[in-house]
């Protein structure tokens, strides 16, 4: 069932850029988007008014955890997805690390249905670089290919073994696909509970060295370089690792990137509580770190904001530290951290969270469109000077496991509409 | 005063001299033929140690019954932590007993803090993972205080400390502790027993520290050199940690006699410390054993007895005799 | 905390001469100092222990004198604020001794119940005889002192401060 709506009096963001006009929806597309539409308030339309509200096409998220199959208790499809459309997002890549592993036709088609029947998100599942996230053997990319998956990564780990990361790029190179990377040198980073800095030394904790990260960001940038793929990096948390991307894209290398809300507002301080809340992988790095990855999202360097979001039982994250597992949920806040820490136009933040990581999802002929006639309705309405603060027990996921409770949050989403029926209408999921 | 001891850098140094001149009646105490004051009766001080110690546990406990303090132990191995009951369970479960302290050693840096949020009994923190052991620093610092003679404080003193800094509880909090008094720490220690980042004055050269004759050292500290540590590519084999880092013979023949040489237990006989300590002048590692029960009562009675207001019966403030007719 | 003018009750002489008359007395009720001996409860009697120990020995001989630190066998912890005054200092035996135990204000009895607890820790007397400067009443306890330097009715509201510069009510 699909809306008619007449969104008025917003501010429209897409990547041609900022302007006032009404938007018109109808049987999924935009057909009218202008000053005056003329379609007018009738029957059968539903008129928002969006006075002081930014539209703009929905937000991608490249990187988000389901949980769905064999984590149910921590979150669903459907309970991840509703946390998406409150967030804002008409899409999210859903990444493979589920049991059993998304490397084969028939666990990626369940997530997809699964999708679909919660109606409330476009869920595109992920498909793992090799079986079973093992590191040994190369999942069979193009079956999955064909079954519309258009990124891979064995995300939860890196892959370590330098010559498999190699065929892979090889193989996948003409299959219009994505290979994305969770950048970790295991052997560096054995038993690590946090960043390895002052922070670590003075708490007398195993740490997670920065190298671990650059020294295979650096490996694939050069993979990317002898092999002609293209590889995207998830989660960059160090200032030397978005320095690697900067000067890689400069020599034209086919890479991307993407940040997560929580490294460009939060530092490895926070883990003198000890609460496991903060504990993420990659974790939480220095003052210096957090303003870096800032930068690259600022010019560029970074193209997309991803979440990450990694939900977790309560209880799990009340035991100490090395023995609580790594991530925190960031559907919902998305936004409002994004907003309240990065100096950048908001054209610029829309497009890190809407259009860009669209065209790495391969998703840009459905999500991030420009707001015109014809382009598939998926908007997200927002107040993009609402100030509020997270309560975990609010949350729409089925965790709680934010690491934002205190911090300000600035910009808010009031409506989501998928396929040009609302997901979320005046803050609340329509189901 | 404070509810809970968790670490020396929490306590502060007014803190760190409370619990020492506490300790200095608790010592004298101990002198005693009958080393036993009913400080404490009625509380009940309940030792959780999921990590093998039956020193510190007995000291711990040695110290809560002298304060005539009931005491309960709970050992983990025993426990339903096998059967998969968290943390938090099995700390709420020992609380709705009624416990007034808790004494907690656990193998995760953090679980003692988690613990002093889940109760409102007090929660000393007996030893976490790699990361703090304040009654060992307060028990060290006193050791020094009263062996050296420095009840005002340690300035100017020279401190070596000497092995496996970076997995030591007991290199952190016994720094802390010392310099929390003002005394100027060194580690001795190869890089990779080192934290990564390290703010305090740091040396793989023992035998500069020591110095030819010894004169340049007020304390030195030796840590146990733990088997484990092999396996992890951290020194190639404990003979070239002894030559090394060890406290040999020919290092002890330079020693001052004054300086103090102290060692947490127990000791890797050969390895940090290749002579016998009984030989050794300053040795004081059976003073740091005694000073524990001293220390560890003076922590114990700090905790539970409300407030440190040195108030003497004299003067009866007005909201004290309010208190008084309410009672009566 | 009371705003009112302290009232000076007992001058520096005053408590000069109560201090030698308490020496007399106890000398003279002892008959003699056989196995006497002074101590004073920390922190109040410590001062007029060795007042008391001075005066003995100028009438007679000297005496041993200690001091003694009650905290730690107080019944009201957990009621009030408590902590070590100082470290009890008793360098000799009391078994068998007659203990002349110093405090300068006796008044609800709890302090001198706490330390006769104590006492008992370090052996046990022959007996146990009670000096205090002064007595202001309010007894909680069956406890009563054997030599009192003056007796001083007060309200529980007032504040009392003995020295050997006086005796101050405020």
């Amino acid at each position: 069932m699909t809306d008619r709506i007449l969104i008025t009096g917003a501010t429209v963001i897409d990547s041609t850029g900022e302007r006032q006009a009404d938007v018109h929806v109808r049987d999924g597309f935009i057909v009218e988007a202008g000053d005056d539409t003329g379609a007018g308030s009738g029957v059968g339309v539903e008129t928002i008014d969006a006075t002081g509200l930014v539209v703009s096409p929905g937000f991608v998220d490249l990187h988000t955890h389901l949980r769905e199959p064999g984590k149910e208790e921590a979150e669903t499809i459907e309970t991840g997805s509703r946390a998406a459309a409150l967030g804002g997002y008409t899409a999210v890549v859903a990444m493979p690390n589920t049991d059993p592993t998304q490397d084969c036709v028939s666990v990626v088609d369940f997530v997809r249905r699964q999708g679909q029947a919660a109606g409330l998100c476009d869920v595109r599942p992920s498909g793992s670089i090799t079986v079973g996230r093992q590191g040994d053997q190369l999942t069979p990319f193009a079956e999955l290919a064909d079954a519309g998956v258009t990124i891979f990564t064995d995300d939860g780990n890196g892959v370590q073994d330098a010559q498999l990361m190699r065929r892979a790029f090889e193989y996948t190179k003409g299959l219009g696909v994505t290979l994305a990377q969770h950048c970790e040198v295991e052997q560096l980073t054995g038993g690590a509970v946090m960043h390895e800095g002052d922070c670590c030394s003075h708490l007398g904790l195993p740490g997670w060295p920065a190298l671990a990260e650059e020294l295979m960001v650096h490996r694939d940038i050069e993979l990317v370089r002898l092999t002609g793929a293209h590889a995207h990096f998830l989660h960059l948390s160090t200032a030397r690792s978005v320095e690697l991307v900067r000067a890689a894209k400069a020599e034209g290398l086919a890479v991307t990137a993407e940040a997560t809300p929580h490294h460009i507002s939060l530092t490895d301080e926070l883990l003198r509580s000890y609460s496991a809340i903060y504990k993420v992988n990659p974790p939480l790095r220095t003052m210096d770190d957090v303003v870096a990855v800032r930068d690259g999202l600022a010019d560029g360097s970074i193209d997309a904001i991803a979440t990450d979001h990694a939900p977790h039982v309560s209880e799990t994250k009340e035991r100490p530290l090395d023995q609580a597992p790594p991530g925190m949920v960031g559907l919902e806040t998305a936004l409002g951290v994004a907003i309240a820490h990065l100096d950048m136009d908001l054209v610029d933040v829309v497009a890190a969270l809407s259009w860009k990581p669209a065209a790495i999802a391969g998703l840009a002929d459905e999500h991030g469109c420009d707001i015109a006639p014809g382009a598939p309705a998926n908007l997200t309405i927002f107040d993009p000077a609402k100030e509020w603060e997270v309560v975990p027990a609010l949350l729409a996921s089925k965790s709680h496991n934010t690491p934002f409770v205190g911090v300000p949050l600035r910009g808010k989403v009031e409506h989501t509409i998928l396929q040009g029926t609302f997901t979320v209408r005046d803050g609340k999921a329509t189901r | 005063m404070s509810r809970s001891l968790l670490s020396i850098d929490e306590l502060g140094a007014d803190g760190v001299r409370r619990i020492l001149d506490l300790a200095d009646t608790m010592a004298e105490v101990n002198r005693r033929p009958n080393p036993k004051v009913p400080a404490l009766r009625g509380k009940t001080v309940c030792s959780v140690f999921f990590e093998d110690s039956t020193r510190t546990r007995l000291s711990f406990e040695t110290a809560a019954k002298r304060l005539s303090a009931d005491t309960m132990t709970f050992a983990a191995s025993q426990s339903s932590l096998n059967k998969g009951e968290s943390l938090k369970d099995t700390i709420e479960t020992i609380a709705a007993m009624g416990v007034d302290a808790f004494v907690i050693r656990h193998r995760s840096t953090g679980a003692p803090w988690l613990v002093d949020g889940w109760t409102n009994a007090s929660v000393v923190n007996a030893g976490d993972g790699w990361h703090a052991h304040p009654t060992q620093g307060l028990l060290d610092a006193y050791t020094v205080r009263t062996c050296l003679n420095r009840p005002d404080g340690f300035d100017g003193l020279r401190v070596a400390i000497v092995g496996d800094i970076k997995h030591s509880r007991v290199a952190r909090s016994t720094t802390a502790a010392f310099t929390a008094l003002g005394a100027d720490v060194t580690w001795v220690a190869p890089s990779t027993l080192l934290p990564p980042v390290v703010h305090e004055h740091a040396t793989d050269r023992l035998d500069d520290v020591i110095g030819a004759d010894g004169e340049g050292l007020d304390v030195l500290y030796m840590l146990r050199m733990q088997n484990e540590r092999m396996t992890e590519a951290l020194v190639p084999n404990l003979r070239e940690y002894t030559t090394r880092f060890g406290l040999t013979a020919e290092r002890a023949a330079r020693l001052a006699p004054q300086t103090l040489v102290m060692h947490p237990g127990p000791i890797n006989r050969g390895v940090e410390i290749a002579v016998d300590p009984s030989e050794l002048p300053g040795a004081v590692i059976n003073q740091q054993v005694t000073n524990g029960i001293s220390v560890r009562m003076a922590v114990l009675y700090d905790m539970l007895s409300i407030g440190s207001d040195p108030t003497s019966d004299i003067v009866i403030t007005d909201a004290v005799a309010a208190e008084r007719t309410e009672e009566s | 905390m009371q705003d009112r003018a302290p009232k000076a009750v007992l001058g520096s002489e005053d408590v000069r001469r109560a201090t030698t008359r308490m020496a007399h007395e106890i000398i003279e009720r002892n008959q003699g100092l056989d196995g006497v001996v002074l101590i004073g409860i920390q922190t109040g009697g410590v001062w007029l222990a060795e007042a008391l120990g001075g005066e003995i020995a100028r009438i007679d001989r000297e005496i041993p004198t200690g001091s003694i630190d009650a905290s730690l066998y107080r019944d009201d912890i957990g009621l009030r604020p408590v902590s070590p005054a100082a470290v009890s200092d008793i360098g000799f035996g009391i078994d068998a001794s007659t203990i002349v135990l110093v405090d300068d204000v006796l008044y609800t009895g709890r302090t001198v119940r706490a330390a006769l607890d104590a006492l008992g820790d370090y052996g046990r007397p022959r007996s146990v005889q009670l000096a205090v400067m002064v007595d202001r009443g309010h007894r909680e306890l069956p406890i009563r002192p054997d030599f009192v330097g003056k007796n001083l009715p007060t309200s529980t509201a007032e504040d009392v401060s003995v020295t050997v510069e006086g005796v101050v009510i405020s």
